[in-house]
C-alpha cells in the first residue's frame, strides 16, 4: 500500500489521566488567575480603545526615514488637545496618535483630525489612517457590544439547554464565564486596546471555548446513557480521556492558523490574534479541566445512585470494547 | 454510511465545481472578464474600505439643532398669521423649551385664533397603511387664551425620517457631480447616514461637500455694525444678525424674511470674475425666482443686499440696477476648489437640516496594501501548515482532509463572491479561522475512527461508524459556534461584520465538506484500495 506510514501521535491512545483527581491543583490555579483578573481588571483596568471610550486615533507614517517623536510629541502637545498619547507601531516609522475625546460635542472631535492634519501636513507625514469616534457613537458601541456578549450566553445556554439537560447548559456557561474573565484579564495585564475587535475575539473564544465543552459533554452522555452503573465521576474522566486526543488536535490547528496570523497578518489584526491565542489556550485546558468536572456537582444522573469513590482508570479500554 | 448513490455523487461535485467557478472571477483582470463567457458567474469579490483604503463617514441629522430652527420658523409663521387682517392681539410669543407659546390678549378671538392657527400645524403625508394624517405640531388652545404648540413625538419621527431619505438624495447629488469616487449612501438606523467612499485618502473635500448644509438666501441689508456695537444693543424687531465670512468684526443686521433661498436657483456654474479674474459662482434663477428678484432689486437699487449661506454673509453687494435677466453672480474671496464646491452645493440643493460626523474612520491605501500582503501571507502560512500537520498526524485520510479543506476553501469563498460580500481584513482573518475550524470536523471523525478501530472493528465498519457517530458531536460543535457568528453580526460594523459572515459561512461550508467531501473521497478510496487496516 501506498499510503503515508506512520502517522504521529501527538496525544497517546487510550490516556487514563485522572482529571478528576486534579482538582487540588486546579481549582486554585483557576480561582488565582480568576482572582488576578479581577484584580487587574478594577486597578489597572483594560487599556480602552477609541471604539468605547471615544476620540480620535491617527496613524501617520514618515515619509522620510524613523520619525522623530519628540518633534512630532512638540508639535501635536502645541495643539492644546489635552490628553495626547504618541507611540511608535510596528517600525519606527509608523506613528500612532491618540487624542482623548473633546469637550464639546460631536463637532469637537473632527475638529482635532483638521488640526493634527493641518499641522503634519507639509509632506513629511503620510496619514494612513484616521479613525475618529464621537461620544454618542461610543457609548453605543459599549452598550451593543455588552449586549451582544449577553445574547450570546444567553443563546449558548438555551442551545445546551435544548440538547442537553439544564446541568450542562450551567456548567457550560460557567466555563465560558471563566474563559471570558481570564480574557479581560489578558487585556489589562498586557495593556493591548481593548476595542471591538476585542470583543469579537472574546465571543469567537466564547464560541469556540463552547465547541469544545460541548464534544467532551456530548462524549459524557453517551457513556451516561450506556453505562448506567458506572460512577459520575468516572464517567466524566473517561469521556475527557477519550476525547482528549481531538480536543488537542483542533486547538493546535487552530492556534497554528492564529500564529501565522499573528506573524504574518499585519499589525491590524496582530492584538485581535493575540487575544486569540491565549483565549483558545485557555478555551482548551478550561474544557478539559473545568467544563466536564464541575458537572460532578450537579446531578447529572436522571436516579442518583451512591457514588463510589474509587478509581475506575482500569476499565476504560473495557468499556471502549464493550461500547462496540 | 460509506456508499452514496450516484446522483449524491453528482451532486455534491457539481456543488464543489460550482464554487471553484465562483471563485475564479477573483483572480481575472477587467479585460479578461470582458471575454468571460457570459454564462458563467462574473462577480468578483469587494474589497473592504480597510483593504483598498476609503473613508467611512456615519452622519447624524442634528435633531436639537432642527428642532430648534424649526420652531423659530414656526414662532414667526405664527407672528405673520395673526397680524394678517383682522389683527388677533396676542403676547408673550416665544420658544419654550421644545414648545411655542403665546397668549391671546381678547378672549373672544379664541375660535378664529385657533382656525388660523390650526393651519400652521404641518400635515405630514402619512404612509399608506396608517389611517389620518400626522401631524408635525400639536396645538392646544386653553379657554385662558394660552395657546401652546407642541412636538408631536409620532410627526417629529416621521419627520426625521423624511430629512434622511432627502438628505440622502442631495448628498447623492453632490457626489455625483464630484464624478471621481463611487461612494455608497445608506440609511442607517433612524437618524444617521453612512458615507463610504473608497480610495480616498483624505476625505477632506467628500466632508465639505457631504457636510455643509448649503441653504443660500438673500437678505435686504439694514445696516451693517461692528462686533461691539452688536454686543452693546438687541437687533431691531424684525432683523436679525449675521456675521461676515471673512472679517469677523462686522456685523449685518439684515430683514428676518429672506428675498429668496437656494431653491430659486436654477443652476450655479463656476465662472471667472471679468475684471478681478477671481473665481466666482455665476447662477440662475428659476423664471419665478427671476420674475421676484427683478422685483425686488428694481425697488431697492442703491442699497446693499446680504448673500447669506449658512449664517454668514459671503458677500453684501450693492443693488446698481434692477436685475431683470435671472442671473447673477456670487464673489467673495472663493479659491477655483472652493467655488466649485459652492456651485456644486447650490446645484444639489440645501440639506434639509444640519448633518454631524458622529464617526469617522479613514484608511489610506498604502495601509490597504500592506493589509492585503499580509493577509494574503498569513492566510498561505496557514493554509500549509495546517495541511502539513493534517498528514503529519492523520497519514492518507489527513491528505484527504486537506482535499476537503481545499474545496472549502472554494465554497466559502465562491459563496462570498456569489453573495457580493465584503471582504475586510477580519473576514480574512475569519477565513484562516475557518480553516482552523474546517478540520475540527476531520479530527472528529478520525478520532472517533480510531476509537472503533481500536475497540474491534473491521476496517470498513470503523469508517463507517466514524462517521455516523461523529455526526451529531460535529452538527452541536457548529451550531455553537454559528450562535457565536450570529452574535457577532449584531454587535458588529464593517469590518466586524466582515468576520461575522465569513465564520458564519465557514461553519455551513465545512459542514458540508467536512462531512460530505471526505466522506466520497473516503468511500472512493474504500473501493479502490480495499484497506486492510484503518491507517491511522
Amino acid at each position: 500500500m501506498s499510503y503515508f506510514k506512520i502517522p504521529l501521535r501527538i496525544v497517546p491512545d487510550n490516556t487514563t489521566l485522572p482529571f478528576m483527581d486534579w482538582a487540588r491543583i486546579r481549582t486554585p490555579i483557576s480561582l488565582v488567575l480568576i482572582v488576578i483578573s479581577f484584580v487587574l481588571f478594577f486597578t489597572v483596568g483594560v487599556n480602552e480603545g477609541i471604539d468605547f471610550k471615544g476620540g480620535s486615533s491617527i496613524e501617520v507614517h514618515s515619509v522620510n526615514g524613523p520619525a522623530d517623536m519628540g518633534k512630532l510629541r512638540s508639535i501635536v502637545d502645541g495643539l492644546g488637545l489635552g490628553d495626547v498619547q504618541i507611540q511608535n507601531i510596528g517600525n519606527e516609522n509608523d506613528v500612532l496618535i491618540r487624542v482623548a475625546t473633546q469637550p464639546g460635542g460631536e463637532d469637537a472631535q473632527q475638529a482635532v483630525v483638521t488640526k493634527v492634519r493641518a499641522a503634519l501636513g507639509g509632506g513629511d507625514y503620510e496619514f494612513r489612517s484616521v479613525e475618529v469616534v464621537g461620544p454618542r457613537v461610543s457609548g453605543e458601541l459599549a452598550r451593543t457590544g455588552t449586549l451582544a456578549v449577553i445574547f450570546t450566553m444567553a443563546g449558548i445556554m438555551i442551545y445546551i439547554w435544548f440538547r442537553f439537560e439544564w446541568q450542562f447548559g450551567v456548567a457550560a456557561v460557567a466555563t465560558l464565564v471563566h474563559d471570558a474573565i481570564l480574557t479581560v484579564g489578558f487585556f489589562a495585564a498586557t495593556q493591548i486596546d481593548f476595542n471591538l475587535t476585542s470583543l469579537a475575539a472574546i465571543l469567537t473564544i466564547i464560541g469556540y471555548s463552547l465547541n469544545d465543552t460541548v464534544v467532551i459533554f456530548d462524549r459524557i452522555r453517551e457513556i451516561l446513557r450506556r453505562y448506567k452503573q458506572m460512577p459520575v465521576r468516572d464517567i466524566i474522566d473517561l469521556a475527557t480521556n477519550q476525547t482528549l486526543a481531538r480536543t488537542i488536535m483542533t486547538s493546535l490547528t487552530l492556534e497554528l492558523a492564529l500564529v501565522s496570523l499573528y506573524f504574518f497578518g499585519g499589525p491590524v489584526v496582530r492584538s485581535f490574534t493575540a487575544a486569540m491565542i491565549w483565549g483558545i489556550f485557555v478555551a482548551t485546558a478550561s474544557s478539559i479541566f473545568i467544563g466536564g468536572p464541575i458537572l460532578v456537582y450537579f446531578n447529572i444522573r436522571p436516579r442518583p445512585e451512591k457514588a463510589k469513590p474509587e478509581k475506575s482508570a482500569a476499565d476504560t479500554a473495557d468499556t471502549t470494547a464493550a461500547g462496540a | 454510511m460509506l456508499y452514496f448513490p450516484r446522483w449524491q455523487v453528482v451532486l455534491i461535485l457539481l456543488v464543489v465545481f460550482a464554487g471553484f467557478l465562483a471563485v475564479i472571477p477573483n483572480f481575472l483582470s477587467k479585460d479578461m472578464l470582458a471575454r468571460w463567457p457570459s454564462f458563467l458567474p462574473k462577480n468578483q469579490m469587494v474589497l473592504g474600505l480597510d483593504l483598498q483604503g476609503g473613508a467611512y463617514l456615519l452622519y447624524e441629522v442634528d435633531r436639537n439643532e432642527y428642532v430648534q430652527k424649526r420652531l423659530r420658523d414656526l414662532t414667526s409663521d405664527v407672528r405673520k398669521t395673526l397680524l394678517d387682517n383682522p389683527r388677533i392681539g396676542y403676547t408673550g410669543l416665544g420658544v419654550q423649551g421644545e414648545t411655542v407659546q403665546l397668549r391671546l390678549r381678547d378672549l373672544s378671538q379664541i375660535a378664529d385664533a385657533r382656525a388660523r392657527l390650526e393651519k400652521l400645524r404641518n400635515p405630514l403625508n402619512a404612509s399608506l397603511l396608517s389611517a389620518g394624517s400626522v401631524y408635525e405640531f400639536d396645538l392646544t388652545v386653553g379657554d385662558d387664551g394660552l395657546v401652546r404648540y407642541a412636538y408631536n413625538s409620532a410627526g417629529l419621527t416621521q419627520r426625521m425620517r423624511q430629512i434622511v431619505t432627502q438628505s440622502i438624495h442631495v448628498i447623492d447629488r453632490r457626489i455625483n457631480d464630484l464624478g471621481t469616487t463611487e461612494p455608497s449612501i445608506q440609511q442607517q438606523g433612524d437618524n444617521r447616514i453612512l458615507v463610504e467612499a473608497p480610495g480616498l485618502g483624505d476625505p477632506q473635500r467628500l466632508k465639505d461637500l457631504v457636510g455643509q448644509t448649503a441653504q443660500l438666501e438673500f437678505h435686504m441689508v439694514q445696516d451693517e455694525i461692528t462686533a461691539d456695537q452688536a454686543k452693546a444693543s438687541p437687533p431691531k424687531p424684525g432683523t436679525t444678525r449675521i456675521p461676515d465670512q471673512t472679517n469677523p468684526n462686522i456685523i449685518y443686521e439684515v430683514d428676518e424674511s429672506a428675498l429668496m433661498t437656494g431653491e430659486d436657483l436654477a443652476d450655479a456654474q463656476t465662472g471667472f470674475d471679468q475684471q478681478t479674474s477671481e473665481p466666482v459662482v455665476n447662477f440662475r434663477l428659476t423664471t419665478g425666482g427671476g420674475r421676484k428678484f427683478g422685483e425686488v432689486t428694481a425697488k431697492n437699487v442703491g442699497r446693499p443686499f446680504a448673500i447669506v449661506l449658512d449664517n454668514v454673509v459671503i458677500s453684501a453687494p450693492v443693488i446698481r440696477q434692477a436685475i431683470l435677466g435671472g442671473s447673477g453672480q456670487i464673489s467673495g474671496s472663493f479659491t477655483v476648489e472652493s467655488a466649485n464646491n459652492l456651485a456644486i452645493l447650490l446645484r444639489a440643493g440645501s440639506l434639509p437640516a444640519k448633518l454631524t460626523i458622529v464617526e469617522e474612520r479613514t484608511v489610506g491605501a498604502s495601509l490597504g496594501a500592506d493589509s492585503i500582503h499580509a493577509g494574503i501571507m498569513a492566510s498561505i502560512v496557514a493554509t500549509a501548515g495546517i495541511a502539513i500537520f493534517m498528514i503529519v498526524c492523520y497519514g492518507l485520510l489527513g491528505f484527504f482532509a486537506d482535499l476537503a479543506l481545499v474545496a472549502n476553501n472554494f465554497l466559502m469563498i465562491g459563496i462570498l463572491t456569489t453573495l457580493g460580500a465584503t471582504l475586510t481584513l477580519p473576514g480574512i482573518a475569519g477565513i484562516v479561522l475557518t480553516m482552523g475550524m474546517a478540520v475540527d470536523a476531520n479530527v472528529l471523525i478520525y478520532e472517533r475512527m480510531r476509537e472503533e478501530a481500536h475497540a474491534g472493528r473491521s476496517t470498513i465498519a470503523a469508517l463507517d461508524t466514524g462517521f455516523r457517530r461523529a455526526f451529531a458531536t460535529i452538527i452541536d460543535s457548529h451550531l455553537t459556534a454559528l450562535i457565536a457568528a450570529i452574535a457577532l453580526f449584531e454587535l458588529g460594523s464593517g469590518p466586524i461584520r466582515g468576520f461575522a459572515v465569513t465564520l458564519a459561512i465557514g461553519i455551513i461550508s465545512t459542514l458540508f465538506t467536512a462531512y460530505l467531501v471526505t466522506r466520497l473521497i473516503v468511500s472512493g478510496w474504500v473501493r479502490w484500495a480495499r484497506p486492510k487496516v484503518v491507517p491511522l
